[in-house]
């Protein structure tokens, strides 16, 4: 019963987004001011059914419903309630589900923050969004129904595959959805200006704050998975260009540069047709990554198990949003005004040179990632384009952009004034080469490329205490005032310098991690033991224990330095139960300036075992680093512009 | 008689001895050996294997996956350096039996410059572009753009 | 002219559309032969059911023949083994086995429990054979010519449709 009782509620979600998409678009075309109001009270009803449908799901998992094959497929009577409920989105069916619910969310979040909006501006929104639920509602309804019964029920469920039996698993695909679906609400603004003509700063100043929470998301997401990979994967990699994971960095890539020239479009009214084609790209490109993982064009960890109709259906849907997004752009961009001057070298330029590197990045990540199926489509044979390739291209496609973020905040606006900015920067030139040279030599070695990242770092990090200390003491050291000043610095202003800073963080880890991490493959008996860096690592042996749905071999490593215990590692050899799988549980202690990471091998005659001892300096800063970055979002967003007396954020 | 004694004694401190060195040799924990009898071959073996693709799995390198092939190929690596081919030989090994399929660095040939170059390109392209669009607005007349408002104070570095 | 700028998007788009809709029909995992048009391996292996005999690549010069790989732990190969055996009872051209990484018992038992299609089994126990042919996957089929050269290779099961559109045609190119 409640799976029909879903099903029905998704039907009913599809009308009324049909009625959303249409009327109150008609409405605002013909100024019928009744139709427009008919927006926001679809949009609360759209979601009430998607959430009453994913509910229904939810129970069907909770509840162990085998007649429900997606149910079948996911779970399995000895799963954890956590892992069930998780479940919900470990396949195909579910996670779309949970893709339009987060649709769902943030079209009512738009109703309830829009008022202050006109309402022709609001109703046509709405209804954007509104036809991007109709084509994903129907994707799901049409090709990939959650709630398809199995005849026979089934008595036992296949289990959700065990990489995803973590509480990682639980929160990431939520937050990234979070972010891919967010960036639909700066396309649905963008479209909505094109519509109607109402390209201006007001709309930069509105688009704006619904960006950064999006890209807040995304951030989080991302690094969730990442860290989720290093510590589940149990070889403690933690980016591996994989497909999947290149379709999440594009739109975060784009969000980024949308960001930055939204600022410009707010400030001076300019580029706005450019700042309207990126709100349209980064959506789009959360589409191509949603087309990438379920229609099976490409090979991938991450992809879901596919059937080719189901990607036809999602090209033909990239193709009307993508294409009539484009299309309408063709059409309605070239009448968009210059906006204000502003000189060839100023914060201006420096933020439109920002985004020229941000959109090459990702162009260059799509590059890669779908040469190989261009090659192949043109019958000139199959190559693979991995890990080498995007090192390689990518970090010196950032490292230029990372080098004018030193110097993007403390230009001005309209004329930069490059002598004297030169000269204002210079202490934190001179800092960072410095610091990179004093870390690389404490580290043991120092290293040209390595040294170069750490100047980068350094520079980013010199170059946000220059800009502060020049607001603090805008004329010379005067203590008596900073306290004030420092509290009385503009939030986004703030958010930007924190999430500058986080990028700093982010990349001394990599820099760190990728040229001082040590590795020790050893063979161990009980009692042996080894040493990395300082660490002594003791096996003392195998403690065989049995989880809910599995058994394990877990190791017993002490780790102590000078002496003194550091932590008793436990990494893990599991056989799930139902699959039969064997998994490696990695163990790590996580410090500020490194991580201990242990994981097992094999066994080998004589009770010994192999086993991979890791030292990883910094490693916790990139996904720090994340964190610092998505607070910066949020400190940026709480600013006091979008805080108006009347209600919450624009 | 006491040279006799004397020399018992001695046996049997040199027998306490012995048997206090073996309980010591007991207590003392093992340095764990390195898993692979030559660390140096076996750091250029994980090397080479991270560049090159398991063909069972596809998405992991044959020095991380755990399929037969992978450890089969890995074994024909560590047997070639060890007789002394190069990287390249061992390559070159691979791709004449899987094609470039199996490398992650795609090698750079005709079919592959697009590849190489696009990215260089496209940011000199872009910045380029850029630059000629911006120095183009730069030489229009002050009457082409839009005023200055009130609140935009021109040289105030402060306002974000 | 000034807005034909503005079609660039939309014209990229056109391509990309054009290329992921062709990457729908292609199939992303599979792997093709670079040996094609080249030379077989050299190779010299045990008989599954002789071993003291031994067969070798030049033995077989002179004659088209079919090498199919295949193992007794391998499930696909269960899937096209009848249609093997068939298609040995009516064709001229010799098929020889390739026991991939397999223990010849239970290798022999295999063939006793579903039949025997080929004129020889090869046991390459420990796959270095398999590799110099560019085996990952088990079943592969490949069509050698007279010359010792690969004409043809097929990954995965044999169907009827891949014997009848594929092999038989190619099979009387070679020998007419």
């Amino acid at each position: 019963m409640i799976p029909e009782i879903g099903h029905f509620s998704l039907w009913l979600a599809l009308g009324i987004a049909l009625v959303m998409g249409a009327v109150p678009l008609a409405g605002a075309q013909i100024g019928r001011a009744d139709w427009m109001a008919l927006a926001r009270p679809l949009a609360y009803a759209m979601f009430f059914c998607v959430a009453l449908a994913f509910g229904c799901l939810v129970s069907a998992f909770v509840n162990h419903d085998f007649s429900v094959a997606y149910v079948v497929s996911n779970s399995n009577t000895a799963l954890p309630l956590q892992y069930r409920v998780a479940g919900v989105w470990g396949g195909h069916e579910g996670s779309l589900l949970l893709w339009v619910l987060m649709l769902a969310l943030w079209t009512v979040a738009v109703a309830l923050f829009s008022r202050h909006l006109p309402l022709p501006v609001a109703a046509r929104i709405l209804a954007v969004m509104g036809l991007v639920a109709v084509g994903f509602l129907l994707f799901m309804l049409l090709t990939s129904n959650p709630f398809d019964r199995l005849f026979p029920a089934a008595l036992q469920g296949r289990d959700l595959n065990p990489l995803l039996q973590d509480p990682g698993m639980v929160i990431h695909p939520p937050m990234l959805y979070m972010g891919y679906v967010g960036f639909s609400v700066a396309f649905a603004f963008a479209i909505a200006a094109l519509i109607g003509g109402n390209l201006d700063v007001q709309w930069a100043r509105w688009t704006r704050p619904w960006t950064t929470v999006a890209w807040m998301f995304l951030t989080i997401g991302i690094a969730l998975g990442s860290s989720w990979a290093y510590y589940e994967l149990g070889w403690g990699g933690w980016w591996f260009w994989d497909p999947v994971e290149n379709a999440s960095l594009m739109p975060w890539l784009l969000g980024t540069a949308l960001i930055h020239s939204l600022a410009v479009t707010e400030k001076r009214n300019s580029f706005k047709s450019w700042t309207v084609l990126l709100a349209i790209l980064a959506f789009s490109f959360s589409l191509l990554g949603t087309f990438l993982v379920r229609s099976g064009v490409l090979s991938s960890v991450h992809a879901f198990a596919t059937d080719p109709t189901r990607g036809q259906f999602i090209l033909a849907f990239l193709a009307v949003v993508v294409g009539g997004s484009f299309a309408l752009y063709a059409w309605r961009a070239p009448d968009v005004g210059i906006g204000k001057r502003f000189g060839l070298w100023s914060k201006e330029s420096s933020l439109l040179a920002n985004n020229v590197l941000l959109l090459v990045a990702a162009l260059a990540v799509m590059l890669g990632t779908l040469y190989p199926l261009v090659l192949d489509a043109m019958g000139l044979g199959k190559i693979s384009v991995g890990p080498p390739y995007f090192d390689a291209v990518f970090v010196w496609l950032m490292a230029p952009a990372v080098f004018l973020m030193g110097i993007g905040p403390l230009a001005r606006w309209k004329d930069a004034q490059l002598p004297a900015l030169a000269l204002r920067l210079r202490w934190a030139a001179g800092v960072a080469v410095l610091a990179a040279l004093l870390t690389g030599w404490l580290a043991g070695e120092v290293r040209p490329v390595s040294t170069l990242g750490l100047v980068m770092a350094f520079w980013i990090m010199g170059s946000v205490a220059t800009d502060l200390w020049g607001r603090v003491h805008p004329h010379g050291p005067d203590w008596a005032h900073a306290g004030a000043r420092l509290r009385q610095l503009p939030r986004a202003l703030a958010g930007m310098m924190l999430a500058h800073l986080g990028i700093a963080v982010f990349c001394i880890g990599v820099v760190m991690v990728k040229t001082y991490e040590i590795e020790s493959d050893v063979k161990m008996a009980v009692g042996d033991t080894t040493t990395v860096r300082g660490y002594t690592f003791r096996f003392d042996g195998i403690k065989e224990l049995q989880g809910p749905n599995y058994v394990a071999a877990q190791g017993q490593m002490h780790v102590s330095k000078d002496g003194h215990l550091v932590a008793e590692l436990r990494p893990e050899k599991r056989i799930y139960r139902v699959q039969q799988n064997p998994m490696t549980e990695a163990a790590i202690d996580s410090g500020l300036t490194r991580d201990l990471y242990v994981s097992l091998g094999e066994a080998v005659d004589g009770g010994a075992w192999i086993v991979r001892v890791y030292v990883k300096p910094f490693i916790d800063w990139i996904w720090g680093g994340c964190l610092l970055m998505a607070l910066g979002g949020l400190l940026a967003i709480s600013d006091r512009r979008y805080r108006r007396s009347q209600g919450t954020a624009p | 008689m006491a040279n006799a004694r004397i020399a018992l004694c001695r046996w049997r401190a040199l027998a306490l001895s012995a048997v206090l060195a073996c309980a010591g040799g007991w207590a003392l924990a093992n340095e764990a050996a390195p898993a692979s009898a030559d660390p140096a071959l076996e750091a250029r073996v994980t090397k080479l294997s991270t560049e090159l693709r398991c063909l069972v799995c596809q998405n992991q390198t044959i020095a991380d996956s755990h399929a037969e092939l992978a450890v089969d190929l890995r074994r024909q690596v560590r047997e070639m350096l060890q007789a002394g081919q190069s990287e390249q030989q061992v390559i070159d090994f691979m791709t004449a039996r899987y094609g470039d399929f199996v490398l992650y660095r795609p090698p750079f040939k005709a079919l592959t410059a697009l590849l190489w170059v696009g990215p260089a390109l496209m940011m000199v392209l872009g910045l380029g572009t850029l630059f000629v669009v911006l120095r183009r607005r730069s030489r229009l007349a002050d009457a082409a753009f839009e005023a200055d408002g009130a609140d935009d104070a021109p040289n105030d570095p402060h306002l974000s | 002219m000034k807005h034909l700028r503005y079609l660039v998007p939309l014209g990229l788009l056109l391509v990309l559309l054009y290329f992921l809709r062709a990457g729908l029909s292609l199939n992303p995992r599979e792997v093709p032969s670079p040996l094609i048009g080249k030379p077989a391996p050299v190779f010299s292996l045990p008989r599954l059911d002789q071993p003291a005999v031994r067969i070798a690549k030049d033995d077989l010069r002179g004659k088209v023949w079919i090498l199919n790989v295949w193992a007794s732990w391998c499930v696909a190969c269960r899937q096209e083994h009848p249609l093997l055996v068939a298609y040995a009872k009516s064709s001229q051209v010799p098929i020889y086995g390739l026991n991939y990484k397999d223990e010849p018992a239970a290798g022999l038992k295999w063939l006793a429990d579903f039949g025997n299609p080929y004129t020889a089994s090869l046991a390459d126990r420990d796959g270095r054979v398999g590799i110099d042919f560019g085996v990952y996957g088990v079943p592969e089929t490949f069509v050698i010519d007279g010359e010792g050269v690969i004409r043809y290779k097929h990954i995965g099961p044999l169907t009827p449709e891949v014997l009848r559109d594929t092999i038989d045609p190619l099979l009387k190119q070679l020998h007419g």
